[in-house]
């Protein structure tokens, strides 16, 4: 049987635009450029990679968010994945990883999988916790943070840097896998891909095709409120001095001022 | 006065400097009821009593080491199930780690609660605990409060002042079942990081960092050089840990880890938005660079417009001597 892998991905805007948060103090997706999270080509890289060890297997893109989102699905796509997968709902404005993680495990569920990847985290929340919590929703184990991920006979194997430890993990599938920017270069997508990405299936899902209510997403339906947003203010300008041969000095003094030394 | 879960990170009952800082901020909000698991737990209760910890629940299991996360989300849980039945739970608080988050993550999800993530400051609040978080590579500073269940919080390290803070400390026996999913991921082998000397990382009060300007792996020596003079940990850009120079452990950006030191000092590094997402909320910000329009010079309190191989050995061989 066909192994199913789904690729979790997120539509961000770009960290080089000017991000900041709308009036109702959620992203503000209207004045930046949106692309496909960089942490997650990875994971399309090591979906990619697993496929093409197997011996039929096919990749899902899946995404939660606006119509824009679909650039982020065509990227996938033109890198080779199969097919793709859209939840796209007016109620999901302001939904928080809660509610996300509730969405993407139902599509998960209803698309079937035996393997869920996504990358360590996404490049505008940063929280790091979906897949994580995933695995919670979907009642399957947990393989995150991987540096190196392999899937054989139905096991997915993997190694997991730590803080303090290197540790080799290993799970049966359905498994839930994320995996870091050490796992592998992600491959640019070819003419070729790009082309063919165009002819490839893109289902669009709605909250009612998911059975969830209105209320269990949105800003409403989030677990966690965001009471302020302040931009931070310019640093006031430092001193910058230009080494004349005492450079090293001038910075000790400076840092003997501060009681660092 | 409710009481506020803190989860203990700790290596074999040697506690971490950021569950300490969790505990000062724990304190603003209610009673502190520390939750150490694994190996050594019961070690951890004198500190944890010397920092304001009023209860220490201890529980070991092998479940704890031989399986990812899940034993520790069931031991957590049954803390804060008994905690709430026996009176009030105003929030669980765990360290920013990677594995604090997905601990915290899981235990959120389970018990109905909201989440909040790599918070920077904690305070007391009419609806709650209000937590500062920073936002887009710390350009953005929020405030915000979990609105369902009883509010789960990450919170980053050198957040807070280590206080000592005597309670009672008192060590109880945490009873844990674990589930279905407790043995699901099988951590088949451990290599314990090799230690440096140095100070770890995002718990470094002082971070000294190369970057492409470093210009070779054999250079990165004068980089530590100045990091050991001031008992700093070292801390690389992408560049340089992708050009092979340093390892990846060390990588501070959106792509590696996020630091909040007290001092930090960027040597050869130009500041791209990727490094600046990962060292900006840091307290006194220094750089060192030959390119007088490096970006990185808009951040910083200090700033040196020079060649690092020149001014970096200068200012240990100052840093040596003054402290002499």
């Amino acid at each position: 049987m066909s192994l199913r892998i789904v690729v979790c991905v997120k539509y961000v805007p770009d960290a080089t635009g000017d991000r900041k948060f709308a009036d109702d103090l959620t992203v503000d997706r209207d004045d930046v450029d949106g692309l496909l999270s960089e942490l997650d080509e990875y994971a399309v890289e090591q979906a990619l990679q697993i496929a093409e060890e197997a011996d039929d297997a096919e990749v899902t893109v899946l995404t939660v968010g606006p119509e824009d989102a679909k650039d982020a699905l065509r990227k996938a796509l033109s890198m080779g994945a199969d097919k793709a997968v859209h939840v796209e709902d007016d109620d999901l404005h302001g939904t928080d990883v809660m509610g996300t993680s509730l969405v993407l495990a139902k599509a998960i569920e209803k698309t079937g999988y035996d393997i869920v990847i996504a990358g360590m985290a996404s490049t505008d929340g940063t929280m790091g916790v979906l897949p994580a919590i995933l695995a919670e929703r979907l009642g399957v184990p947990q393989v995150t943070l991987l540096s190196e991920v392999s899937v054989e006979d139905g096991v997915v194997k993997g190694r997991r840097d730590g803080d303090t430890a290197s540790e080799q993990l290993e799970a049966s599938l359905p498994a839930v896998v994320s995996v870091t920017d050490q796992s592998g270069e992600a491959r640019y997508p070819s003419f070729k891909g790009i082309m063919a990405a165009k002819k490839k299936p893109v289902e669009s899902l709605e909250l009612d095709d998911l059975d969830i209510d209105a209320d269990e997403v949105g800003l409403a339906g989030a677990w966690t409120a965001v009471d302020s947003a302040a931009e931070r203010p310019a640093r006031t300008a430092g001193t910058i001095v230009k080494d004349e041969g005492e450079g090293g000095k001038q910075l000790a003094e400076f840092l003997a001022g501060q009681k660092f030394i | 006065m409710a009481e506020i879960l803190v989860y203990v990170d700790h290596v074999d009952g040697a506690v971490r400097k950021p569950t300490l800082e969790l505990l000062t901020l724990a304190r603003r909000i209610g009673d502190p009821v520390a939750v150490a698991l694994g190996n050594g737990a019961a070690d951890t209760a004198a500190v944890l009593a010397e920092h304001g910890a009023v209860k220490v629940l201890t529980a070991d299991a092998p479940e704890f080491t031989e399986y990812l996360v899940v034993p520790k989300v069931d031991a957590l849980q049954a803390a804060h199930d008994s905690v709430s039945a026996a009176g009030s739970l105003a929030a669980v608080l765990v360290p920013s780690s990677a594995e604090g988050k997905e601990i915290a993550a899981r235990l959120a999800v389970r018990i109905g609660s909201g989440l909040i993530t790599d918070a920077v400051d904690l305070e007391a609040g009419d609806e709650g605990p209000v937590a500062t978080q920073s936002a887009f590579a710390a350009s953005f500073t929020t405030k915000s409060r979990v609105s369902k269940g009883t509010p789960v919080i990450t919170v980053k390290p050198n957040s807070a002042p280590v206080e000592a803070a005597p309670a009672a400390g008192a060590v109880e026996a945490l009873a844990v079942s674990f589930g279905a999913l407790a043995t699901g991921t099988k951590v088949t082998a451990r290599t314990p990081r090799e230690s440096t000397g140095r100070p770890e990382l995002t718990e470094a009060a002082i971070v000294v960092s190369g970057g492409r300007g470093v210009n070779g792996a054999e250079n990165f020596g004068i980089i530590e050089a100045l990091a050991d003079s001031l008992g700093a940990a070292v801390g690389a850009s992408r560049a340089a840990v992708d050009a092979g120079w340093y390892p990846h452990s060390n990588q501070v950006g959106q792509t590696g880890k996020s630091v909040s030191p007290q001092l930090y000092i960027a040597s050869g590094i130009s500041g791209a938005i990727q490094h600046r997402a990962g060292m900006q909320t840091s307290k006194t910000i220094v750089a060192i660079n030959k390119d007088a329009e490096a970006p990185i010079f808009d951040l910083v309190d200090y700033g040196v417009v020079g060649d690092l191989f020149d001014v970096v050995p200068q200012l240990t061989e100052e840093v040596k001597s003054r402290k002499g």
